[in-house]
């Protein structure tokens, strides 16, 4: 059998039901997307987990560097104006 | 053979070809060649363990002498085994048990979809809900056979070699036998001529694209689904899988 190096890591998203969106639940390695979709099947959503799956491989995913989290995101902290706050939700809106 | 018995039969044919090959990729677990495998091999071993009980358990019933899925998995003897010779045969090496679960598929799919128009509703029901793995199954194993085929040299030698090794094995699932007669004449199973020429075509498109060839034609075994002989394989099987109810009796979980 290949060694396993020899195939990439897959990052795998599933969407759990229609009108959410996917979520990342992990990763796994497969030699090409078609097996990676059918690893994710077999290995992420065995106990009704998704609707749906998408899979990227990982080297593809761009990540925002941790040194710099201070000045990407704590800037934020102190703008309570940019939430949506100050508005009254319909009890019947979900999923915000 | 009076038709109940031999729905018995043909129950049992299609509930031990389930436990059979369910347990021979069972063997599998923790031993896949990658974790990822190793999931999908023994989820597949659950799908056929779970199609298993319920072709078991309605054979049971249809036999109308009290005996349950258990009794009928646990307490026969080889004798009493109706599967098809392919699915008792090792797992040799992952080459072997693709192409066995490969063989064995596209005839399955066949088989079920036509039992999904079965005339026994109980059977109807069981067949509606197995078709849907049994897609899977066959999706899984064809991609595997084609991958390894058309892989890399040593995938596809031994990928040949398993051909070469299991082909004299495919013609017992689409023999017909005086069972398969009666259950077509009653609505209940399908025509196994039928069911040959799609698993013909299909077992040939997917060779063909996995670069194999076919093995040219050849004498057959059979005698497993008749129950008339059985590889020695099968024996070892039922030591396994029936040790704790022979030594135990009775025992429950």
């Amino acid at each position: 059998m290949t060694n396993k190096k020899d195939w990439p890591l897959w990052e795998v998203f599933i969407r759990s039901k229609n009108g959410l969106s996917h979520k990342h639940v992990g990763s796994l390695h497969a030699a090409d997307a078609e097996m990676a979709i059918e690893n994710a099947r077999d290995v992420y959503t065995r106990r009704s987990e998704g609707v749906s799956i998408w899979v990227v491989e990982s080297r593809y995913i761009t990540a925002s560097s941790p040194d710099q989290a201070e000045s990407l995101f704590d800037p934020a902290d102190d703008k309570v104006y940019r939430h949506p706050t100050f508005y009254n939700l319909p009890d019947e809106v979900k999923h915000i | 053979m009076p038709q109940p018995q031999a729905f018995f039969e043909y129950l049992l044919r299609l509930g031990d070809n389930a436990l059979i090959l369910g347990h021979r990729l069972s063997e599998w677990c923790g031993h896949g060649p990658i974790l990822e495998q190793d999931i999908a091999m023994t989820n597949i071993a659950l799908d056929q363990v779970g199609q298993a009980r319920s072709l078991l358990q309605y054979a049971g019933q249809v036999e109308g002498k009290g005996r349950t899925e258990d009794n009928l998995a646990y307490l026969r003897d080889v004798s009493g085994y109706r599967n098809a010779l392919l699915v008792e045969q090792p797992n040799g090496d992952f080459a072997h048990t693709i192409t066995r679960q490969f063989l064995f598929d596209a005839f399955n799919y066949f088989q079920f979809e036509a039992l999904k128009q079965s005339r026994d509703e109980h059977l109807q029901a069981i067949a509606a809900k197995s078709f849907k793995e049994i897609a899977y199954h066959l999706r899984y194993s064809s991609e595997w056979m084609i991958r390894l085929g058309d892989g890399a040299e040593e995938s596809r030698q031994r990928m040949q070699a398993a051909l070469e090794d299991l082909w004299m094995y495919t013609g017992e699932l689409t023999e017909v036998t005086e069972v398969d007669e009666q259950m077509l004449e009653a609505g209940i199973g399908p025509d196994l001529r039928k069911i040959k020429s799609l698993y013909d075509e299909k077992v040939a498109a997917i060779l063909q694209e996995a670069t194999l060839e076919q093995p040219a034609d050849t004498w057959m075994q059979s005698g497993g689904k008749t129950g008339r002989m059985h590889s020695e394989h099968l024996g070892y099987i039922l030591a396994e899988l029936q040790f704790v109810q022979r030594a135990y009796p009775g025992m429950e979980w």
